[in-house]
């Protein structure tokens, strides 16, 4: 199946990427042709199969007991970001 | 000096031939002279290198031994390395610097290598040709105006053009295999689980799994038994023992089972499935046996990764916001348009293209029809693997089905690039191990046969793979100009 500009608009948003209009043609395209090629999938006789989500059966989430295991590294990981103040991560006004 | 196995140089070491600070100094001036034109090292670790080789020094002379001590490397850009940027091949990381190293990074580091930069790689781990990079591509030291494979392209050729004796690289669908065919190396990928993840910036988590390119298996062996092993802050880390790889490497082959792939050989080129052969004719000679064995949902392999890679990067990729690190767009004028702009502006576009893949095919009436179908055949190429290893002990193909393809044929058609790697996602979505060694050439550049095993068989592979390089000098092939 084709995908529309409409379509791509969608997704695009849902994922939070801003496409500009030159773009936006090719993505049309590329990813018409990848929903195409995995539409293969569709052909598949699959029947009563149980859907695999990790390639190593019978491994379980692993617990360990409830102990401060880290220490406070803000000042250290806050190097990283953009725009910090007073420790805090500032981004654009959300409340009026 | 650049020519010597692990071994080799370690034996140096002890004997005081040379000194680490020698050896890190003689790779260092290579990569200044040879990675202008091959591009495959993105960030120089000079200064350290020099003061982690006297530290390796110093331990030698206290009497202290171990194959890795001292011996220089180099790091894909993916592992964290506490202090040094670590970008993943993205203008989205260009300016993160890593608060912490990874378990790969900081096991190495306690063995005592000596790391000497980061490698170029295809942008989040995404592309099988190094040309997705924000850095600019990596070019084949075989021939400059093709690619090296990917996503870790720069790895492979630094390995290839004898940069460093070992580099580090992670296969998701093919990413250590697919560059060490092209470049005429060996690269290992281990069973999923087998190496720690942590640190290891993520791209499909149910896939993703840290190896290594060497020039030889029994090098390679001696890598991964230091990277390999349990690591607590790895949810899917594997709490096995892990063997002495080194202790079964020449182990004899009398009686071991091979069987050839039927779906890998349909409609493969004559001149590579001749090679695949010439190896099968070596490992008859030394006593395996082989029979041919079928996979028939391995067709379906590369469309099964092609949805379930991308739903995993579309939400992995979700903390890249432009808050926390990273980069951020210009004038955001709201908190919406501060993430759109920041991702669009600082992801490339096949990574766009793969988020957006993953978002549809995970959104409301698509999950059914795409991701749980996937998930469902993923289940059924993984019970064609186990049914084959009740039959034989490793699998034998071609690692690719062409050599090295020119810098820019493939990049404007994505499905066309995906598949060059029909004959490597099958271990991924199995979990498998797998290694990729050279064996022989076509049109003058190397080619690659693939052994892949059963879960946890790594020192059957690195038997395997060691007894065909005893009996073949194709690994020790260097390309004109990097001898």
């Amino acid at each position: 199946m084709s995908l529309t500009r409409q379509d791509v608009e969608k997704i695009a948003h849902l994922a939070r990427l801003s496409i500009t209009d030159q773009e936006m043609p090719v993505y049309v395209t590329s990813l018409s042709s990848i929903v195409n090629f995995v539409d293969e999938l569709s052909r598949a006789q699959i029947g009563d199969v149980v859907p695999m989500a990790h390639p190593l059966d019978g491994q379980h989430q692993r617990l360990r007991a409830d102990e401060v295991s880290e220490s406070d590294h803000h000042e250290k990981y806050q190097q990283n970001a953009p725009a910090v103040a007073a420790g805090l991560y500032v981004v654009p006004r959300v409340i009026e | 000096m650049h020519n010597l196995s692990i071994g080799e140089l370690g034996e140096r070491l002890d004997k005081r031939q040379i000194s680490s600070v020698e050896l890190t100094r003689h790779f260092l001036a290579r990569i200044e002279l040879l990675n202008p034109a091959l591009n495959a090292l993105i960030t120089l670790t000079a200064t350290q290198a020099l003061a982690d080789a006297t530290v390796a020094d110093q331990r030698r002379a206290a009497g202290e031994r171990g194959p890795l001590l001292g011996i220089p490397l180099i790091h894909k850009d993916i592992f964290c390395t506490d202090g040094v940027r670590t970008s993943c091949g993205s203008r989205m990381l260009d300016n993160f610097v890593a608060p912490y190293d990874a378990t790969v990074v900081s096991r190495l580091k306690a063995a005592g290598v000596v790391m000497l930069g980061k490698a170029n790689m295809d942008e989040f781990a995404m592309g099988s040709s190094n040309e997705t990079s924000y850095y600019g591509p990596v070019k084949n030291p075989w021939d400059l105006s093709k690619v090296p494979g990917g996503s870790s392209g720069g790895s492979a050729a630094a390995v290839a053009a004898r940069l460093a004796p070992i580099a580090t690289g992670t296969d998701t669908g093919g990413s250590i295999r697919q560059p060490a065919a092209l470049t005429g190396i060996t690269g290992f990928k281990p069973t999923y689980g087998r190496v720690s993840r942590y640190g290891m910036i993520a791209f499909a988590s149910s896939l993703d799994q840290a190896g290594v390119f060497t020039r030889s298996a029994e090098d390679a062996a001696a890598v991964l038994q230091v990277m390999a092993g349990f690591d607590p802050r790895d949810s899917t880390s594997v709490d096995a023992a892990v063997p002495d790889y080194s202790a079964t490497l020449n182990a004899p082959l009398k009686g071991l089972k091979i069987g050839l792939l039927r779906e890998f050989f349909d409609g493969l080129e004559p001149r590579n499935a001749a090679l695949i052969h010439d190896a099968l004719a070596v490992y008859k000679s030394l006593g395996a046996q082989t029979q041919e064995v079928s996979l028939p949902h391995l067709p379906l392999s590369v469309p099964t990764y092609y949805v379930v890679a991308p739903a995993e990067c579309s939400s992995n990729l979700s903390r890249f916001d432009g808050v926390r690190f990273g980069y951020r767009c210009e004038n955001p004028k709201d908190l919406l348009d501060l993430y759109k702009r920041s991702r669009g502006e600082g992801f490339g576009p096949e990574v766009k293209r793969r988020i957006m893949t993953g978002t549809y095919v995970l959104s409301a009436g698509y999950f059914d029809a795409y991701y749980l179908k996937a998930q469902k055949v993923r289940r059924l190429i993984t019970d064609d693997f186990r049914a084959a290893f009740t039959k034989v002990d490793l699998v034998i193909g071609p690692t690719t089905p062409t050599p090295a393809f020119s810098i820019g044929a493939k990049i404007d058609d994505p499905v066309t690039m995906y598949l060059n790697d029909i004959y490597t996602i099958g271990a991924n979505l199995a979990g498998l191990p797998g290694v990729s060694l050279p064996c022989g050439f076509v049109d003058d550049l190397p080619m690659g046969l693939q052994l892949v095993g059963p879960h946890f068989a790594e020192a059957k592979l690195f038997n395997a793979a060691h007894s065909y390089q005893q009996n073949t000098d194709w690994h020790t092939r260097a390309p004109r100009g990097y001898a």
